[in-house]
This record gives structure tokens, sequence and C-alpha cells, in this order.
């Protein structure tokens, strides 16, 4: 097991830095010149080489990623205008719009998003393990059809309008911002609950039908059968038998779903407001700011890596059958 | 006459499906099992035979509740469990276990065998704390198993040596009836055998009663004491092993026991007569009035169509249910059998 892991630690950082070099190759490469979108549309083309230079734009690419990456575990020097700032070691260089180390801007932006995706995660993963396993087990009633219909009805809405409608109209919920955890855990709560809400009811709709699915298969299973002739209770049969048993594809989906969204929950993200990844990764896009597009690209490209891992580790508790290696 | 230790009364189990009409959907009633009579006496050993679909494994489900009969009583020392809900169906559980046909799905995959084995001693409460894993390993020792192994899943395990699994897990219970649902057919003809071994010393050491379904009439001979027949969700004929084999009277059961392999030909025995029945049953969903065997019967008349033939004892403990019945000029079990 440890050994596995080590192995796929050192995938993960060819990977990663595979992931690394196509970014820099795409964006720093790119015919567009950052140094002429940050002087603006009267600017000297004296200026301009001041900029090149000082963002280490006029060295030679091989020389500008190396210099990257060099920041990322050495840390390096930017000179300003005869002025030089050092920038500390996991150093992923400064924003070009608001001056500020990249990785401030990310620790800042990091928890908020985590913050908003774990609290939907543990609505949806809950709720909807919970209500699939209902439905599968009346399928066909009354009560299945409603989940199912209301399920599909909920994913049929555009996620941004659904968001839209609980921001506008759900006002009994408290008003939505990002307060630290450790400063204030209440208002923490609070500020995230109607996020949470909307990232998790959304979410609980697709892992309810995942669910329903799932669970279908399982309980039909003859192990399932062998299960009950034993003479345990109903609950435990389902819940023991058949839902570990319908899990294993949850996981799957769970994986890179809860990936994609820690990347940035872009649409809950700003539509309540909340400082998150999603909010910084898309003013960077806008402003042309690429050494914190960049920031999070590597950012999205670790998370999805690591949440892969836990994902193959996570199967081996699920279903003894599956060996790593 | 005293109660015996499983009776059913009666039973019958018809499945509604949704017919497949798009705009006249007709809802069919499958009769899997209509009227059936049974009854096993402790310690006593049932074969239950017939070709495929016509309602073995559902009555074994019906005998176990699995299922919930549509009609009849299915009487348990006397208390009829046919309608009794999860919880006051429990102790009943305890009495009445299942030997699946199949070992490979049959087990979780994801419980290892100590707990697939220890579950039902604790669910009935039959060991006081901290023994379960010893009992377990008795169990497993019991039949055949490494009791060491207690700990491994059953994709480790060997086909033969899974069904041995699962007859550890319907012993665990200490069950006074085990229904035995082709127990050996997913098997190799080599471990067939083994756990055919297995099971004949189980019921000699152990007293249970079975209910041993099966269509190797081979089988079935060597481990019953007495067989029933069916046909189409019909008991036509039922009686002591012996009887049965030498002087079947139902026409389906000379047929069946015709069919059996007849391995004296190879050493220049003259064989028997065969008895070859034309088509296929007729679908449970609409089965013939009268006698539903009449379709295939040779010896089918006016009177069969008509009047459904009751099952009537013809000779010492033997039933049969047909207007014509009558035991064969000859022998018709291959002497291999």
């Amino acid at each position: 097991m440890l050994l596995y892991i080590l192995k796929r630690v050192l995938s993960a950082i060819s990977v990663v830095f595979v992931a690394l070099v196509a970014s820099f190759a795409l964006f720093f490469l790119a015919p567009t010149d950052p140094a002429g979108v940050i002087c603006g549309n009267r600017c000297t083309p004296e200026r301009v080489a001041d900029i090149r230079s000082s963002l280490g734009l006029d060295e030679p690419p091989a020389e500008q990623i190396t210099g990257y990456i060099k920041g990322i575990f050495a840390g390096r020097d930017f000179t300003n205008g005869g002025t030089v700032q050092h920038c500390d070691a996991p150093c992923l260089g400064y924003s070009y719009s608001l001056g500020q180390p990249v990785t401030k801007l990310l620790a800042q932006a990091v928890p908020v998003t985590i913050s908003v995706v774990i609290g939907a995660a543990v609505v949806y993963l809950f709720l909807g393990a919970l209500l699939g396993t209902m439905a599968a087990q009346r399928r066909g009633s009354p009560s299945d059809k409603l989940l199912m219909g209301s399920a599909i009805t909920i994913n049929s809405i555009p996620y941004f309008v659904f968001a839209l409608l609980v921001a506008l109209y759900v006002t009994v919920l408290p008003h939505p911002q990002y307060t630290s955890f450790l400063s204030n855990p209440i208002a923490w709560a609070g500020g995230l609950v109607a996020a949470w809400l909307t990232l998790g009811v959304t979410n609980t709709a697709s892992y309810t039908r995942y669910a329903r699915a799932s669970m279908i298969e399982s309980l039909g299973q003859d192990f399932v059968r062998t299960a009950r002739s034993k003479g345990i209770s109903e609950r435990r049969v389902v819940y023991r038998h058949g839902l570990r048993a319908a899990l294993t594809p949850l996981a799957t989906i769970f994986g890179i779903d809860l990936a994609g969204q820690l990347t940035g929950a872009l649409f809950t993200e700003s539509i309540f407001g909340l400082p998150g990844l999603g909010v910084l990764t898309l003013r960077a896009f806008n402003q042309y700011d690429l050494p914190v597009l960049m920031g999070c690209v590597l950012l999205g490209a670790v998370v999805l890596v690591v949440m892969n891992l836990v994902v193959d580790i996570v199967y081996t508790f699920l279903d003894p059958r599956v060996r790593l290696g | 006459m005293t109660e015996p230790l499983l009776r059913l009364d009666n039973v019958a189990m018809h499945f509604r499906t949704k017919g497949d009409g798009f705009l006249a959907r007709r809802n069919q009633t499958v009769q899997a099992v209509d009227g059936v009579d049974l009854t096993l006496a402790a310690g006593e050993t049932l074969g239950l035979v017939g070709e495929s679909g016509c309602g073995k494994s559902t009555t074994a489900r019906l005998i176990t509740r699995l299922l919930e009969p549509t009609a009849g009583r299915i009487l348990v020392e006397g208390d009829d469990i046919a309608h009794l809900d999860e919880r006051r169906l429990r102790p009943y559980r305890k009495e009445i276990q299942l030997i699946f046909q199949d070992p490979y799905s049959s087990l979780n995959p994801r419980h290892t065998v100590g707990a697939i084995v220890g579950t039902a001693l604790r669910t009935h409460n039959l060991v006081e704390k901290g023994g379960e894993l010893r009992r377990v390993q008795e169990l497993l020792e019991l039949v055949g198993l490494n009791p060491e192994h207690y700990k491994r899943y059953p994709h480790e395990f060997s086909g033969g040596q899974r069904q041995r699994i699962g007859i550890a897990r319907a012993l665990a219970a200490r069950p006074k009836i085990i229904v035995a649902d082709e127990p050996v057919s997913a098997l190799d003809v080599s471990i067939q055998a083994q756990v055919m071994n297995l099971l004949e010393s189980l019921r000699s050491e152990l007293g249970i009663a079975f209910v041993f379904i099966a269509h190797d009439l081979g089988v079935v001979r060597h481990f019953c004491d007495r067989i029933a027949v069916m046909y189409l969700g019909r008991v036509v004929e039922e009686g002591p092993r012996d009887g049965l084999y030498d002087a079947p009277q139902h026409p389906y059961t000379q047929a069946l026991l015709s069919a059996v392999p007849d391995v004296g030909v190879v050493r220049g025995v003259p064989p028997r007569q065969r008895i070859r029945l034309a088509g296929d049953p007729p679908s449970p969903i609409d089965p013939p009035s009268g006698c539903r065997f009449r379709t295939r019967c040779w010896k089918a008349q006016d009177i069969c169509a008509t009047q459904d033939p009751a099952l009537i004892e013809r000779a010492p403990a033997q039933q049969v249910a047909c207007h014509f019945a009558a035991p064969p000029a000859a022998s018709l079990v291959a002497e291999a059998v």
C-alpha cells in the first residue's frame, strides 16, 4: 500500500509537470503580449520594453520556464525599475493586475472554495445516497416517481438560473458572505448556508439518480437474497449489503465531481459573492493576468491528480477484491 | 396424525406481469406455482424434480419465505408462516435455511467468510459474546474448509469451496430444514460428488430435513427418501423413492425417467423403451384446461381437457395426478442410475 502510494505520487508529479509545461507554453508563448495588455492603449515602445524586462518576458522561453519552476522550489527575485523584490519559496510570480504574490491570492481563495464545496458535498452525498436508496426500495411506487420527477426537473434547470433563483427569492437564509472558519465558525456556516443548499440540492438530484440506479442493480444481486434468507433486518440488508456494493460507482463519479468543483465552483461563488478560486480564475482570465491563471491551472492539476489517488484508495475499502498495484 | 415439520397446503404463487402492448396493455398472470401440497417430516429428505420453469425454485423461495405466496398455507410445525411480516418471520428464518444454486453470486464479495457465516450467529443470538469466531471456525471445519481461512473473501476460493461456505452459512443458524436449490448444478462433476458427500454426511450426522431440488434424477435417487415431480406449477406425482423409480405411474414421470442417459447400451445391453415428449411445456401464463400435461401426453383423452385430475393415492404412499395412471410395462430406469 505504502509503496503503491509512493509510486502514484511519483507519477502524479510527472503529470503535474506536463500540465505545467503545457500551460506555460500555451499562455506565455501566445501571440498576445502581456506587456502590451498591462500597459494599455497609449503606450510607448520604451514603456513596453520596460515592462517586458521587469516580467522577464524578454528572456528565451526555456529560461522563463526554468525560472518559473525554480521559483516554486527555491523562490526567485524580480527586478522592477531598479528595485529588487524577493519572492519566497513556493513562488508563482506576481499578479499583473493586483501586484500581489499569486500564492497569497490562492491562499485567500482556496479556503473559500473548499468551504463551499465540502459543505455542499456533505449535503448531496448524504442526501443523494439516502434518497436514491429509498427510491430504489420503492421502485415504481408513487414516491419513487415523485422523487425521480423532481430530480429530473431540478437537473433540467440550468445551474446558474437555479442559483440565481435561490439567491433572489430564498431570503430567509442568512446573507451569503465568507468569514474565516477560524475567526468565527458560526458566521462561517451562516454565510455559506445558501451556497451549500444551492450546490447541494442540484447535485443531490443527480446523485439520487445515480444512487437509485446503482442500488436497483445491487439489490437484485444474489448475495442480497442470501442476506435476506439469513433473517437479518431489512435495513441491514439494504444498507450493509446493498448500499455498500452500490457505493463503488458513486465514489468514481464523486471523485471526478469533487475535483471539478474544487478547482472553482464558478457560478456558486460569483452569484453568492464568495471570493473563491472560480472567481479568481475568471478575473485573471478577463484581465489577462497570466501568473494567476498559471497558478490556478497548476492547483487544478494537483487537485485532480490527488482526487484520483484518493478515489483509488477508497475503492480498496469499498471492495476487497480491488488490489492496488 | 401429528403435524409434520413442514407442510405446504395448496400453495400458489402467481406473478403479475405487464403486457408489452403499447396501447392495449394487458396485465397477465404467470402461475409459477399453482396449488402445491407437500409435506416434510423431521430428518426426511424430499426430492423436488421437474424441467426448467416448472416452479421448483419458486417453491424453494416460498418455503424459505423469500416470496410471499398469493394463496395457501405454509405450515412450520403447525404455524402458518405464509403471510408473516419480517419481524415475526425471524424465528422461522432460523429454522429454514437455503443453499443457493450459484456459489459465485450468492456470497457477498465485500464480506469476509467469517462475516458471512457469523452474521446468522449474531442475528439469532446463537453464541455468547466472544464465542462467534470459535463457532465460525467449527462450522468451516465441519464443511471441510480450513478454519484459519475465516478472514478471506469469497473470491479467493474455488467454486466447490464457495459452495461449502454457502453450506456452512446455512448450517450456522442450526436449522431444522435446509432447502437446497440445485446445490451442485453449477459445479464441476468431480466437485459435485464431493459436495453431495458432504451434504449426505451432514444429513446423517445432524439429522436435518432436506428439500432437495435438482434435475439430475441420478443424484436425487441417491440422496432422497421421497420424491415429488413437478410439471407447470403442479405436483403431478409424489411418493417414496423406490416406488416412484420402479413403478412411476404418471406419464410425465415415466418420460423423465426414460430420459436418463443409458450407460448399459455401451456394454451391449438392449436399449430400453424411451419416451420422447413432443414440443415445449405450455406457457404458465395460459396453462391448458383440465390436466396440464395433456398437450404432450400420449395417453390423453377427452376427459383430460375437461377434468383436472386430483392427486390420488395409487400405490402405498404414492400419489398421482392422472386419469390414466398406471405403472409401465417394463422398467424405465437405466441400470446405471
